[in-house]
């Protein structure tokens, strides 16, 4: 069953076009990540789809009444904002307070109820957005840059409670981010964005795609590096680059 | 009663603080303070254009002060930053407006008295626009409570929710220009925006959550309007400023208070 289906996608700002002619089709129950860099249109796609972004072209498509459960990159409020997880959690679906305590199970914190969100940590905010995004029984779960902020474990453990959700809720889910390995790890499928779609395909077959290394090979050595630890697969390929990088010839 | 001008002061304070407390909060979590200055000193001109025109002065300065809000909205994100934006119309509106006035001879206006509030000589008239204008916004904000608080904590929450983050924010802008030009009268132009941030500010610091900050904030503004009042009558100072100055206190001590409680803990 198809949720989203984006065909032919541009979205401009002004004069400015910062996604052209974007294909992506999302079935229920697959994880698909989104990875670019800075500016290439990762949170412009994202916008498209819930609708907080008008297409310049192209269109994006809905199943009808789909339930959406989105998890923020942040909360634009400090300290000033006084709420309990509770009251947030209830606030977006004006749900029954007995749904509040599954959520966070499920999200992995459910000593975190009674709590100010201003007093949370790092880690235990975004996984309270995500119980807050879980709490409607989401058909697909959109995650804007869900780990930042977080250290690469806290991002790892992220990472496998959303695995876990799909698991157990077989929902799909989207998640843009330029934490390129553990979040191409936890995938099916993933995109490599930079304006136009530069590859997509498995984890390990963007990893080989020569447009996903011209994006990320020289900049991100160390996220590839322990992308090979996880992936024996790729291994060698792996090694041949990074060994290219370090000689002369391609240090200029 | 209402034949006691104490009286009248009275009713008409509370009614500000009262449309003041749930707009205020808004003001203070969506850091608003200044698109708050910027719509209450455009008033200013709107008083001077009802002068000029032979208007009622509530709906020039409600007029102006939507203008003023929609022109900053539309000004934000094209260039300038939006605290630059807002500090240019914020005192070229004041001081139109200020220009404006000295041409209206003929008219011999207590400019005083729209700066600075004078909240000693508000009729009956008045007392029934303000509380008119205090239930619209509250009624207003009410209705779109859970929409608000979910646009302000973040937009595209708002949008995956289904909501229209743009709907909700002409809700506060219109809810502002209401309270500006209700307020005008009572605490002045300068004034507005320390009875909207002021009592909320000092809220905070008691409230767990968004409802109670709301409510403790109106509860804080009608004690600052009424000691206020009975302080300028004491010790014959000007009514509005006396009104802040409570609110200050206010929110002064609660700060130190909480800050005292945090290092116990």
């Amino acid at each position: 069953m198809k949720l989203v289906s984006v065909e032919n996608l541009s979205v401009s700002y002004g004069a400015n076009t910062v996604l052209r002619a974007v294909d992506l089709e999302i079935e229920l129950g697959e994880i698909v990540t989104v990875v670019g860099p800075n500016g290439s249109g990762k949170t412009s796609l994202l916008k498209a789809i819930i609708g907080a972004r008008q297409p310049a072209k192209g269109s994006v498509k809905l199943k009808p009444r789909l339930k959406i459960g989105y998890v923020p990159q942040r909360l634009n409020f400090d300290s000033t904002l006084p709420i309990t997880v509770e009251r947030f959690m209830r606030l977006t679906g004006n749900v029954d307070r007995k749904l509040c305590i599954p959520a966070l199970e499920t999200a992995g914190v459910p000593h975190l109820l009674k709590c100010q969100m201003s007093e949370l940590s790092g880690g235990q905010f975004q996984r309270v957005l995500l119980a807050g995004a879980l709490i409607k029984r989401p058909e697909i779960l959109l995650l804007d840059e869900a780990t930042q902020g977080l250290d690469q474990p806290g991002s790892a453990a992220f990472y496998r409670q959303i695995e876990a959700v799909r698991r157990d809720t077989g929902c799909a889910v989207l998640m843009i981010s330029h934490d390129l390995h553990v979040v191409m790890s936890a995938a099916d499928r993933v995109i490599c964005l930079n304006g136009h779609v530069c590859c997509a395909g498995t984890p390990a077959a963007v990893a080989s795609a020569p447009e996903y290394r011209e994006l990320f090979g020289a900049g991100t050595g160390g996220a590839l590096a322990l992308y090979r630890h996880d992936h024996d697969h790729v291994h060698d390929h792996n090694h041949n680059h990074n060994h290219n990088l370090n000689t002369p010839e391609a240090a200029e | 009663m209402l034949d006691d001008f104490m009286a009248r002061a009275a009713l008409a304070g509370i009614g500000v603080a009262v449309a003041a407390a749930p707009l205020g909060c808004f003001v203070v979590w969506r850091r608003m303070a200044y698109f708050g200055e910027a719509t209450a000193h455009a008033a200013i001109l709107g008083v001077a254009m009802a002068l000029a025109l032979d208007i009622s002065i509530f709906a020039g300065a409600l007029l102006v002060a939507l203008i003023m809000a929609w022109i900053a909205t539309q000004l934000s994100g094209r260039g300038y930053a939006m605290d630059t934006v807002l500090g240019v119309l914020a005192h070229s509106s004041l001081a139109v407006g200020l220009v404006v006035v000295s041409f209206l001879s003929g008219i011999r206006i207590d400019l005083m008295a729209y700066l600075f509030g004078d909240i000693l000589a508000v009729s009956r008239f008045d007392i029934a626009i303000i509380w008119g204008g205090a239930l619209l916004v509250i009624a207003l904000i009410a209705w779109r409570w859970a929409p608000l608080l979910i646009t302000t904590l973040n937009e595209e929450l708002a949008y995956a929710s289904g909501l229209n983050p743009n709907r909700e924010k002409l809700i506060l802008t219109l809810s502002l220009g209401v309270t500006v030009a209700v307020a005008i009268k009572v605490v002045g132009a300068l004034l507005i925006v320390a009875m909207l941030v002021i009592p909320a500010a000092a809220s905070r610091n008691l409230a767990r959550t968004p409802e109670t900050m709301v409510m403790i904030a109106g509860i804080i503004g009608a004690i600052s309007a009424l000691a206020g009042l009975k302080a300028a009558y004491i010790f014959d100072t000007p009514a509005g400023p006396s009104i802040v100055c409570v609110a200050s206190v206010f929110f002064v001590t609660l700060s130190v208070i909480a800050a005292f409680k945090k290092k116990l803990v």
